[in-house]
């Protein structure tokens, strides 16, 4: 009997039904009976579980209440007689397939025509790699997106332009300028953003296509020009295998990602990349990959749709020949140096991360 | 950069299961899945049964103190079930490659992991309840559950007096814990 008492008090203490007298007096008994103390300790979990059992349940019922009620009002439909609507998806579903071969068979022929023309030219079917910058009007949806970009249409963007596309790029000179993919420049005008969060205005210098390159530079007077970059842009070749690392801006903040070099050309044997091993996303494109002496090999640009992993980067020596065309046809790219030395090669990852991810920007492109 | 004003009102109002809420978020949010499951070789029940379960998932974010919700309701919803949807269809060794959509998502795995410890401990304590037998489980429920009076429960089991209820009470309390923490402490 004496038990029963005691698991009352108890359970009178932890529902906050004792009276302060009766607090204090069972304070005291826990602090001085261990015993006691245990069991407080140990009921109240087994009540916190029961409550969260029963709040669970309870969860559930209305869940499907909400259910039953939704699909008598038809706002949801399951089929069956209570719609038409169930048993056309049903029905899609089913000859989606037949359907979807049919349309292909006809879109292959014509196809077959034009590509005879294409033929021997080296272009890439857009499906079978994606490129990894990110289409901004598309995921408009996101709040976080949307968030940023009322906060930069006060700041840094004049009224009126709409963002078109985004990805990452990084500084190769300390005068401000920045390599990322042509691709991500989708509109005519763009901004970067620091691994901060700070925006800075810049200006598209040259776009090539061909390479997948282009060349902006920050032209932003609130821009502190930074003394030096912690990496260098390697003019020779990667060895296969290396373990690389990159950092970019798949969302809002700078991201860090790690893999290997798995082949010495890109997709389809494309001389101008390296295949990766290493996963990334939409606004990865335009980061800098970089190999553990902290040496710039490539950019990442695309990844290939139909396989886990598969990642593609331009070639870091692709930099040098943009910028030797740049210096042929204007002198003012002269005095450009690219970093040759890097002051990050071997010290510890996480001290190369801090140091990188100063000359790693968010680039986002704008149409007025 | 939190959700909108709306969608904080409306989770406020799931965490505090109130049904117009729970409703309204049902409404806007279940056709998608279903559509999505539907695609993706699933049946109807599938599609609720998932959808559901992101429910829960979505109430227990609501819940927890910490709580942000930095995308929209339906986006969270939507790669909570895409991920559940994955993991049901690996079990079931119906994995296709189509699932590999590109609409946006979410990370949700430590949600989903915190989710799925949450439901392994409701399992233990809905495995404990039910080996119990009657009338001790009716009476717990009654007790724990539905929160009752003690005079209450007396009358509606035919007890004589509440003190009896209470001392049959205590017993199966006490062989509820039993066999709730022999399961718990394994799992710990």
């Amino acid at each position: 009997m004496d038990d029963i008492l005691l698991l009352e008090a108890i359970e009178r203490y932890l529902g906050g039904d004792m009276s302060t007298e009766e607090r204090t007096y069972f304070e005291n008994l826990r602090k001085n009976t261990p015993e006691i103390d245990q069991m407080v300790v140990e009921h109240g979990m087994f009540l916190h579980q029961m409550d969260m059992y029963a709040t669970h349940r309870n969860l559930k019922h209305s869940l499907h209440q909400a259910h039953t009620r939704l699909l008598e009002r038809g706002d949801i439909n399951e089929g069956g007689e209570l719609s038409t609507r169930g048993r056309v998806i049903q029905l899609w579903n089913k000859y989606k397939r037949v359907t979807a071969i049919a349309a292909s068979v006809g879109g292959v022929i014509a196809l077959f025509i034009s590509g005879l023309a294409l033929y021997f030219a080296p272009a890439v079917s857009g499906n079978q790699l994606q490129q990894l910058s990110n289409d901004i009007e598309a995921i408009k949806k996101n709040q976080q997106y949307q968030g940023s970009l009322i906060n930069e249409v006060q700041s840094k963007l004049p009224a009126g332009v709409r963002f078109i596309s985004g990805g990452s790029g990084f500084l190769i000179d300390t005068k401000g300028y920045l390599v990322t993919n042509a691709h991500v420049l989708k509109g005519n005008g763009a901004i970067v953003v620091n691994s901060k969060g700070k925006e800075f205005n810049a200006a598209i210098l040259y776009v090539d296509t061909e390479r997948d390159l282009a060349l902006l530079r920050i032209t932003d007077k609130e821009f502190i020009h930074p003394k030096s970059l912690p990496y260098a842009i390697k003019a020779g070749k990667a060895e296969l295998g290396e373990e690389i690392f990159t950092l970019g801006y798949p969302r809002n903040e700078v991201v860090y990602g790690i893999g290997y070099l798995s082949a010495r050309s890109g997709f389809d044997g494309d001389s101008l990349s390296y295949q990766l091993q290493m996963s990334a996303n939409p606004g990865n494109s335009g980061a800098p990959v970089l190999n553990n002496n902290g040496e710039v090999i490539g950019i990442l640009s695309t990844r290939q749709a139909s396989a886990e992993g598969v990642t593609f980067a331009v070639k870091s020596r692709n930099i040098y020949a943009m910028i030797d065309e740049l210096r042929k046809s204007d002198t003012g790219f002269a005095k450009m140096k690219l970093p040759s030395k890097s002051s990050i090669r071997g010290i510890d990852r996480k001290k190369q991360i801090t140091k990188v991810e100063e000359a790693v920007f968010y680039v986002k492109a704008f149409s007025k | 950069m939190k959700a909108d004003t709306n969608e904080q009102v409306l989770l406020k109002g799931l965490a505090n299961n109130d049904s117009r809420a729970v409703e309204t978020i049902y409404r806007e949010n279940f056709n998608m899945v279903q559509a999505f499951i539907l695609n993706n070789n699933g049946s109807y029940d599938d599609a609720r049964d998932i959808f559901q379960e992101a429910m829960i998932a979505l109430y227990e974010k609501a819940q927890s103190e910490s709580f942000v919700l930095t995308c929209q309701i339906k986006t969270y919803v939507y790669s909570i079930c895409r991920r559940l949807w994955l993991k049901r269809l690996q079990q079931l060794g119906r994995y296709t490659n189509q699932v590999d959509s590109l609409e946006e998502t979410v990370p949700v795995e430590e949600d989903l992991e915190i989710h799925e410890k949450r439901n392994a401990e409701f399992a233990i304590m809905d495995r404990a309840l039910n080996s119990l037998g009657e009338p001790c489980k009716s009476l717990l429920e009654g007790y724990y559950l539905r929160k009752m009076g003690m005079q209450e429960l007396a009358s509606n089991f035919g007890y004589t007096n509440a003190d009896n209820a209470k001392n049959q009470k205590y017993k199966c309390l006490m062989r509820l814990k039993k066999l709730f923490f022999a399961q718990y402490n394994i799992g710990e």
